[in-house]
């Protein structure tokens, strides 16, 4: 039509500038449209409601005498409460925190009571699950955890000492409950 | 681009889909039933992609199967929404697919050089069913309990049915195995359906499209490439078809299903109303109107299977009920007839519903395996354009 009134060459670029520039914002909608409804697909496959509730768990502190310590299931993860000791808690605090890869004492880790250790035990190298480590010359008595996969040493604060783990034990989050008598994580 | 052409040189992909795809020769007088064809293919898309995501949170165990479901609706995330568009995606594939088969039979588009395209349909429709059904018993509700107790059972008419029924279910009745293997199988069969769709395809591509006048193609000016000009309206049918989906999705989520599917299976209660879903209705009601056990579920399979003789029934070399002064009127009485024996399909078999579903199923045989074959041969032929710019020639 236009194009056998006017051969001017000069008016062909104008029109398939239009177009692309129609062609690319209804692609980009599009994309746009595509990415939106591909969210609650991707997003169906994080934790489920039923999943984030059941994410606590409560232990009565008089099953653990002092000196002694349980795991309990939280979220799938094994978490080590210890009831720990005077000695060590002394111990923990004792220990000079220029020398390890993660600086912390222990006051800032377990500030709330310093009596009860509370970690996720899994190891920040590649989460395994670490052992008890007792010590020979203190007549075998716990003073740690060693990681069975590649050697990471934590100390009764859950610290690492030495190995390729890069962070502490983690914290998980809890609170005493009932006037102190539960521990409730998470 | 250079890496293009290295890939392609060694790989021909981007050949294949520019020639299939882009420059595939279209004939340029399709209407919008043309349209159903692409929107089958990608309703298949979304059914595999929200099928993998409620897989990945369904329990295939007759214990957990419901509540795995529910736990889908409540806790995970957007669940519910997935399960939704599933769900009405399954009605929304076979309203597509039986526009495209209606649209099929209209046009003659089973006619030659086209039978193994239509064959191919045939099977595609088969596979639907079975996908359909085995996925209606997923979520263990009673409806899906007693639809595959009932369905299993047809096989039991046949010479050595039990044995053939207790293979299916795997066990005495249907329970856990039986869930199992059709859990199994249901997400087998939709890519089966994508590989006889891609034969489909191929069969498509060999001679193209058929037209509205049903009149093959003359010079190389009556084909459009297909992009841009039916990937463009493929996009817009499917922007109004995702708008009335969506309407389902989330103003009658359950427009389609069956109340009494949210009540757990019990295998010592049936529900006092068995009925399918509605696209197996008329085939139910076929079923229904057969007094002996065996007839009326070979009529029921003959059903499906007499289409697929359907090329060799109709002789009559004109493809388009434009030019068929007869067959066109005859096309909307079958139509109907589908329509009323989906109906019966959802009615007691009693009264006047057995007489009526009797009838409706006697006339969808009638027409199959006697009028096309009479309009072969008797209807009158008016003469058909020459061409697709041929005014001359009036359709009917």
């Amino acid at each position: 039509m236009s194009e056998s009134d006017k051969p001017s060459p000069s008016q062909e670029p104008t029109d398939p500038t239009r177009r692309d520039f129609l062609t690319l914002t209804a692609c980009a909608l599009g994309a746009v449209g595509v990415g939106a409804a591909a969210m609650p697909f991707i997003n169906s496959m994080n934790p489920a409601a039923d999943v984030l509730a059941l994410a606590s768990v409560d232990i009565e502190t008089k099953d653990i005498p002092v000196g002694t310590g349980k795991t309990v299931l939280w979220r799938g993860k094994p978490v080590f409460v210890r009831h720990r000791s005077d000695e060590e808690i002394k111990a923990a605090n004792e220990t000079s925190i220029k020398s390890l890869p993660d600086q912390q004492t222990d006051q800032e880790r377990f500030s709330k009571d310093p009596k009860w250790l509370v970690v996720v035990g899994v190891c920040t190298h590649l989460g395994c699950v670490p052992n008890e480590k007792k010590n020979p010359d203190k007549g075998n008595e716990a003073d740690g955890w060693l990681c069975p996969c590649h050697g990471s040493v934590y100390d009764l604060s859950g610290r690492v000492i030495s190995g390729p783990a890069p962070k502490n034990l983690e914290i998980p989050p809890y609170q005493f409950v009932n006037n102190g008598s539960v521990i409730r994580i998470g | 681009m250079s890496l293009i052409r290295w890939i392609d040189e060694r790989l021909p992909i981007f050949t294949f889909f520019n020639k299939e795809l882009k420059e595939y020769p279209t004939p340029k007088n399709l209407n919008y039933l043309w349209n159903f064809g692409s929107l089958a293919g990608i309703i298949l898309v979304i059914m595999i992609l929200s099928g993998i995501f409620l897989a990945m949170h369904y329990v295939p165990h007759v214990s957990m199967a419901f509540d795995s479901v529910e736990r889908i609706m409540r806790d995970v995330n957007g669940g519910w929404l997935i399960r939704y568009i599933h769900m009405n995606g399954a009605s929304m594939f076979f309203i597509v697919v039986y526009i495209h088969i209606f649209r099929g039979l209209f046009y003659g588009s089973y006619k030659s050089p086209r039978e193994l395209l239509w064959i191919l349909g045939v099977v595609i429709l088969l596979l639907m069913m079975a996908t359909a059904f085995m996925g209606y018993v997923l979520p263990w509700g009673q409806m899906s309990f007693w639809g595959a107790t009932v369905i299993t059972n047809l096989f039991s008419a046949f010479p050595f049915g039990e044995s053939i029924v207790h293979w299916l279910w795997g066990g005495f009745s249907v329970d856990n195995p039986t869930l199992n293997r059709f859990f199994v199988l249901h997400y087998l069969f939709p890519f089966l359906i994508v590989a006889v769709s891609g034969l489909h395809l191929v069969a498509l591509h060999q001679f193209g499209s058929n037209n509205p006048l049903g009149i093959d193609r003359t010079k190389p000016t009556d084909s459009i490439p297909f992009h841009p000009y039916y990937t463009i309206k493929d996009l817009f049918g499917l922007g109004v078809f995702l708008l009335i989906y969506c309407g389902f999705i989330f103003f009658a989520p359950n427009f389609f299903g069956e109340p009494d599917n949210y009540i757990p299976a019990n295998p010592l209660v049936t529900p006092a109303h068995i009925v399918p879903e509605w696209y197996f209705l008329p085939f139910y009601a076929i079923l229904r109107s057969i007094p002996d056990k065996l007839g009326g579920v070979l009529t029921m399979f003959g059903a499906v299977f007499v289409l697929a003789v359907v090329p060799w029934l109709d002789r009559n070399p004109i493809r388009s009920s434009r030019f068929r002064p007869i067959y066109k009127h005859l096309f909307w009485v079958l139509v109907l007839n589908c329509f009323v024996l989906g109906w019966i399909g959802a009615k007691p078999p009693e009264g006047m519903y057995l007489i009526i579903g009797r009838l409706a199923t006697a006339y969808y045989f009638f027409h199959f395996l006697i009028l096309l074959p009479l309009l072969g041969k008797y209807e009158p032929r008016p003469k058909l354009p020459l061409s697709f710019d041929d005014k001359a020639v009036k359709s009917l």
